[in-house]
């Protein structure tokens, strides 16, 4: 029993490794346990509407980012006869469409579709510099400061403060008057904010509500405050940020910067999409490090390589039960496997056929090739060859039958094929067509097994999301392993035993 | 139910299983390094004439193609002789030929076969049709065994042999295997040959089965099989135990023949022995097992290793 102890906490530690790996994936990259999961996303159209003067035009859009609550999935434009560059590596981000001439009405697009996204971490940007405060008239400085101060008696810091002055700035007070008799509520509050030191920029956020067209954009406030940011409603002076209210620019310019042109205008819409997780975590996912999300930053060929290579742990882990607590035997301990790995790439029905179709062919050939008295490898080397010719006859007799599945036969692994075909014709000369049938059964009966396993949606999306969970799956092949209880088949094998038992007792 | 029985069942009864067997009983008494020693059957015959056993006397060894064209000359002098592969297992490759005239080789159910075939079945053993894992082997010509007149209604064309479970050196349990028409002359309980239980202190027959199913008599030559009782059964125990310091293997089939001339012979060693021999006796193997086990490390000897079984299985 002393040994088993270092054996058992080995078995531990896979387990508990494997899991938590699962579980890390699971919550900081959100993979979902099962799969067919859906996420929001939000389809974001800016309309860009001016009229040309017949000139050169530049025209620049300010674009939104990643930021918390959203992450930017992918983006486009729409805008026929202009050049285009995105300019995403300035401090505003921008899309600038430029055309050598241009008249009359133009309207250009901008599309982006964002991923409603509770984990996405990107801060939001720093702080800016507080600006100098700009020299006002007597009066409306005393104003100003009365209220500042007023403000500051009533707050605990920049955050309330500045949701007291907002609040303020509703009221109907006499030195708001003065305050907003010439300049906008919004540039009032940007006023008291760069006076009282507040650091604070305003930005221009979009509400997004499911199809809708002719959207404005909403001013909004952020006010920061050491690690975190508040926002406040610039119309209402409401503080809070809806969870759908994407900033869409955070750099306090105008959205548009358009030159050669007049009339402009600016207007959204948008409409919520339901995107499968699966979709969402790869664009998501699909320029970041690939330690962070393993298989889905490979290129798709070779993620469908995994794909398949992931689930032969399963089929094996099949092979493994059926062998040591059922006792099936089959020919070829892992011949299975590969049987169930090339199901897959056929259709079930198609592929059962196919196989029989060529294993029993094969074996007449063999008979023949028997009593050539050959070597055993130029014996094996002529039954690949005869399955390799045996693949390409039925699969041109199928597709002229027009019968396509029979085209996927390709998928089967000759060599393994060839010998099976070997090893059931010496199995067939020994111990004769009965003992070929029941490990030939056995081997299929447990190929379809691991076959409907592997081909199982849940565990594909398991194996192929958790890779920590082939730990886990080693842990339950040593622990079968070190089984040494009865197997299935011994109960039917030994049952004569007990009519003796019986029989010395009664 | 009767074609079921519960593992609980099983459990009480003390019969070993396939997982236990390969874990607790082979991996854990059986090196693997020593394995070669048993499944080479050459290695295991020089191994036990070194100790002193008796076994087939040797005729010749093909080892490379080119002597099989030679294979006439060797087997002139030879009356009956057989031809087996020397890594075969299950019986397999073994071609018995009891005459011959140097064009005609007749097997023991009177097929002739010429001295082609002969040598076709020699290329085959040699490119390893028969071995395991189909490596290449080499063939061993031993003398015929004359088996004991004794038995001669017992068998269908095949030798009876007499397989002995030795664990730790102690002979545990025994049984004979008697070839049938079923199993082609062979002496596989697999295959259809009938195992007889064996009383591992007077050497006689106890319970029968074929196809893991209890039987009265040889299915082909209508013999009652509880009549049996193997002579100089003493001999044959202590050579199964001398097998022990012989091959280092705690846990080991020994298979044994009786020839009419020479006594009980070593026919081959087996690392791997089947579970059969339980139902053959209708008993069993753990408790003997366990039983041997639970004794401290004396270091018997081969005789008193015989003793104490014939005292304690009683």
């Amino acid at each position: 029993m002393q040994q088993k102890i270092p054996f058992y906490l080995l078995v531990i530690l896979l387990i508990s490794l494997g899991l938590g790996s699962a579980i890390y994936r699971h919550i900081n990259l959100e993979v979902p346990w099962l799969p067919g999961e859906t996420r929001e996303a939000w389809s974001v159209e800016a309309r860009l509407e001016f009229t040309a003067r017949g000139g050169a035009i530049v025209a620049r859009l300010a674009i939104p980012e990643s930021q918390p609550g959203f992450t930017l999935l992918e983006q486009g434009t729409a805008s026929p006869g202009y050049g285009l560059s995105y300019l995403t590596e300035e401090e505003i981000p921008a899309v600038r469409w430029s055309t050598q001439q241009a008249s009359g009405k133009q309207v250009l697009y901008y599309r982006a579709q964002f991923l409603l996204d509770k984990g996405q971490d990107r801060p939001w940007p720093a702080a800016p510099e507080p600006l100098a405060a700009p020299i006002l008239p007597e009066p409306t400085s005393l104003a100003a400061g009365r209220l500042i101060e007023l403000a500051r008696q009533q707050s605990a810091n920049q955050i309330t403060m500045a949701a007291q002055l907002l609040n303020a700035l509703q009221s109907e007070d006499q030195q708001v008057q003065l305050l907003t008799q010439d300049r906008s509520l919004e540039e009032t509050a940007v006023l008291l904010m760069q006076l009282a030191g507040i650091p604070a920029r305003r930005v221009t956020a979009l509400r997004l509500k499911h199809s809708r067209r002719n959207q404005d954009s909403h001013a909004y406030l952020m006010v920061y405050e050491a690690d975190s940011v508040a926002f406040f409603n610039l119309a209402t002076g409401k503080e809070g940020r809806p969870q759908r209210l994407l900033i869409w620019e955070m750099g306090d310019r105008p959205l548009i910067d358009l030159e050669g042109g007049r009339n402009t205008r600016v207007s959204f819409a948008m409409k919520r999409d339901v995107v499968p997780v699966q979709r969402a975590l790869e664009q998501k996912y699909q320029d970041v490090s690939a330690m962070q999300v393993s298989l889905h930053s490979l290129p798709l060929e070779e993620q469908q390589l995994f794909r398949g290579l992931l689930l032969i742990p399963v089929g094996v882990m099949v092979v493994m039960l059926m062998r040591v607590l059922v006792g099936l035997r089959t020919s070829g301990t892992f011949m299975p496997v590969l049987i169930a790995l090339a199901l897959m790439q056929t259709a079930l029905g198609a592929g059962l056929a196919g196989f029989v179709l060529v294993v029993a062919t094969g074996l007449v050939v063999r008979s023949y090739l028997s009593r050539l008295n050959l070597l055993l490898v130029a014996r094996i080397s002529a039954v690949i060859i005869i399955v390799i010719l045996l693949t390409a006859t039925f699969s041109v007799i199928a597709y002229n039958l027009r019968i396509v599945e029979g085209l996927n036969i390709i998928y089967f692994p000759m060599i393994i094929i060839a010998w099976t075909i070997e090893r059931m014709s010496l199995l067939w000369e020994e111990e004769g067509g009965e003992e070929v049938m029941k490990q030939g059964g056995g081997s299929l009966l447990v190929a379809l097994l691991a076959y409907l396993v592997m081909s199982n949606y849940y565990i594909q999306h398991l194996t192929f999301n958790f890779p920590g969970l082939q730990l886990v799956l080693l842990a339950l092949i040593l622990i079968l392993g070190s089984y040494t209880g009865y197997r299935l088949i011994e109960l039917i094998r030994f049952s004569p035993l007990a009519q003796n038992d019986k029989d010395r007792s009664g | 139910m009767n074609w079921l029985i519960s593992p609980r069942r099983l459990r009480k009864l003390g019969v070993l299983g396939m997982n236990q067997r390969n874990i607790e009983y082979i991996s854990g008494h059986n090196e693997r390094r020593l394995f070669p020693l048993v499944d080479d059957k050459l290695k295991t015959k020089e191994l036990a004439v070194a100790a002193g056993l008796t076994v087939p006397q040797l005729v010749g060894v093909i080892n490379y193609q080119h002597q099989v064209r030679t294979i006439a000359e060797l087997l002139h002098t030879q009356e009956a002789f057989c031809i087996k592969p020397s890594k075969g297992s299950g019986g397999k490759g073994i071609l018995v030929i009891h005459d011959h005239d140097d064009q005609e080789y007749f097997k023991p159910n009177n097929q002739s076969l010429t001295l082609i075939d002969i040598q076709r079945h020699t290329s085959n053993i040699l490119a390893g049709l028969f071995s395991l894992g189909g490596q290449p082997d080499k063939a061993i010509i031993e003398h015929l065994i004359h088996f004991d007149e004794h038995f001669i209604n017992y068998s269908f064309e095949g030798v009876p042999d007499i397989r002995i479970i030795v664990f730790k050196g102690f002979p545990v349990m025994a049984m004979m295997r008697l070839s049938t028409a079923a199993s082609d002359g062979k002496a596989n309980l697999h295959q259809g040959a009938v195992g007889v239980g064996i009383d591992i202190v007077s050497g006689r027959a106890g319970h029968a089965v074929q196809f893991d199913r209890p039987i009265e008599h040889h299915p082909d030559t209508d013999m009652p099989l509880a009549d049996i009782s193997i002579p100089h059964w003493h001999q044959l125990l202590y050579m199964a135990a001398r097998c022990y310091e012989m091959s280092g293997l705690g846990y080991l089939g020994v298979d044994i023949v009786l020839d009419a001339r020479h006594g009980p012979m070593l026919l081959e060693l087996n690392a791997r022995p089947g579970l059969a021999i339980q139902i053959a006796n209708s008993e069993g193997l753990l408790k003997r097992l366990e039983r041997i086990t639970e004794m401290d490390d004396l270091a018997l000897i081969p005789d008193d290793r015989v003793s104490f079984v014939q005292a304690s299985f009683a």
